[in-house]
């Protein structure tokens, strides 16, 4: 109420929202059996206790640092900036996709930002209904025709699949802060980058902990279905659910021990990320 | 100076709108004043915004949990073991889990005062006793997440079920973790893990 509200009209739900989800997941071992998903389990579990070590006697005390020495604004700046640059990419990746209405929104908020937002500084797209709309090479290769691959954790930078990340490395392969020549100022701004990154995710990690039986899970099950509804641009087809209702004529009440559930084993649902039909 | 004049405009129309009872108010209605009730209350009170828990977990506890259906939330989450759990069994769980989301909720409230919450327009046919209200959570500079509501009708109004972010059904998430830990250590170990996590312990 303090602030104007976004003036949105009601309309269909972008999967926009994977900044924060995805900064979340920078964050971050017992065992369970490996999933369809990942087949490669204990590896990402020490993987995870590995990034979780690093994290909590490094990385997350700098972003605290980085919080509470430097004002909002200046970190709010921070964040924009960097924000315009991957909104570029989002619409190129949009446009490689073949969705040019996406394409043309992510490209004219670069257009406005950079100028009347001084070099991205103040995000006055947003102020004005045209809102972020994230995209990324992993989406790209998806609609492509490339399956998402295991999921993987990788320290210090979080959950991802193989599909996932290697759209990650090309994005960081083609710029633009790699092409500065200056070796220094370059670092800067990867770091700044990083930390900028890892200090979005304060907020929703303390959200994480306390919602968590076990971290590592609930990270990759929520990237992965978040992921999922992002790949389908926020219309994701339903899941097989074959858990959501209770079955009507479920067997007697088993005894509460390690015995199997009284239903017998469900067939394993779709993998969440499976490549749409070509369409 | 605007705030003390904030606060004060703020405080005035949630004595006012709170009162009342509408057991049948529309659900999209229902989010949204309970929405903008909380989030008025939180901009209200300096205690709230530090996150003091106890104050915190009374708010929800006033304000939200009287619309979450949290035996249906559990039943859900539960999936196919909930029919193996005995009756006590079934309560305890809901218990716990309730504890569980509200100590959640907890926390993720006091991250969020200071954004912008848009409602989509609800579609919904006259008869429907389940609809899904849609809203989103706005802040500059960032994408904005959807965060949905699934609704049911029940006698003392709407409530809900379930709360997807981004595409991530709280329900469903609880499903997969619940579901492993019954496999591998029944229905009491699942509510004696939740026992513990509500007692404090730290996540895995």
């Amino acid at each position: 109420m303090s602030k104007p509200a976004l003036r949105t009209k009601p309309q269909i739900v972008r999967s926009a929202a994977m900044v924060p989800l995805f900064a979340a997941m920078l964050l971050a071992g017992c065992a369970v059996g490996p999933t369809k998903e990942d087949p490669w389990e204990p590896f990402n579990r020490s993987m995870f206790s590995v990034h979780e070590a690093i994290d909590g006697a490094v990385l997350k005390p700098v972003a605290q640092g980085y919080v509470a020495i430097i004002p909002e604004p200046i970190r709010d700046a921070v964040s924009n900036v960097f924000g315009n640059i991957n909104d570029f990419f989002s619409g190129l990746n949009s446009f490689l996709q073949g969705d040019g209405n996406r394409a043309g929104d992510a490209w004219g908020r670069v257009l406005l930002n950079t100028t009347m937002g001084i070099g991205g500084i103040f995000d006055l797209a947003s102020m004005m209904g045209i809102k972020k709309d994230p995209n990324d090479f992993g989406i790209t290769f998806g609609k492509w025709g490339f399956p998402q691959g295991p999921y993987l954790f990788v320290p210090g930078f979080g959950p991802t699949t193989v599909r996932d990340g290697t759209g990650y490395v090309v994005r960081l392969f083609i710029g633009p802060v790699g092409y500065i020549p200056d070796v220094p100022l370059r670092n800067s701004l990867y770091g700044l980058g990083y930390v900028d990154l890892r200090a979005s995710a304060l907020p929703v990690e303390s959200v994480v902990e306390t919602a968590a039986i076990d971290k590592y899970r609930f990270i990759r099950n929520a990237y992965l279905r978040a992921r999922r509804y992002q790949f389908y641009n926020g219309h994701p087809p339903p899941e097989e659910d074959e858990d959501a209702t209770p079955p009507a004529g479920a067997a007697s009440p088993a005894p509460a021990t390690a015995s199997p559930p009284a239903t017998p084993e469900a067939p394993p649902p779709a993998t969440p990320e499976a490549p749409p039909p070509a369409k | 100076m605007s705030r003390i004049i904030a606060l004060i405009l703020l405080a005035l129309p949630l004595g006012f709108v709170a009162s009342p009872s509408r057991a049948q108010e529309a659900p999209d209605a229902l989010v949204k004043r309970i929405a903008e009730e909380t989030l008025a209350a939180i901009r209200a009170d300096k205690d709230l915004q530090s996150g003091n828990p106890a104050k915190v977990k009374q708010l929800i506890e006033a304000k939200l949990v009287p619309h979450f259906d949290t035996s249906r939330m559990t039943a859900l989450a539960m999936g196919r073991n909930w029919r193996a759990a005995t009756p006590e069994q079934q309560k305890e769980l809901t218990e716990q889990f309730k504890t569980l989301l509200i100590r959640t909720y907890s926390n993720a409230l006091t991250n969020y005062r200071d954004n912008t919450m848009t409602y989509k327009a609800l579609r919904m046919n006259p008869g429907d006793t389940e609809v899904v209200v849609r809203t989103e959570v706005s802040r500059s500079g960032a994408a904005p997440v959807p965060i949905d509501y699934s609704m049911e009708k029940t006698p003392e109004g709407w409530k809900a079920y379930d709360v997807v972010v981004a595409g991530v059904s709280l329900v469903t998430n609880y499903r997969d973790e619940f579901n492993d830990i019954v496999k591998s250590s029944g229905v009491d170990g699942l509510i004696k893990t939740l026992t513990e996590k509500n007692k404090g312990a730290p996540a895995k």
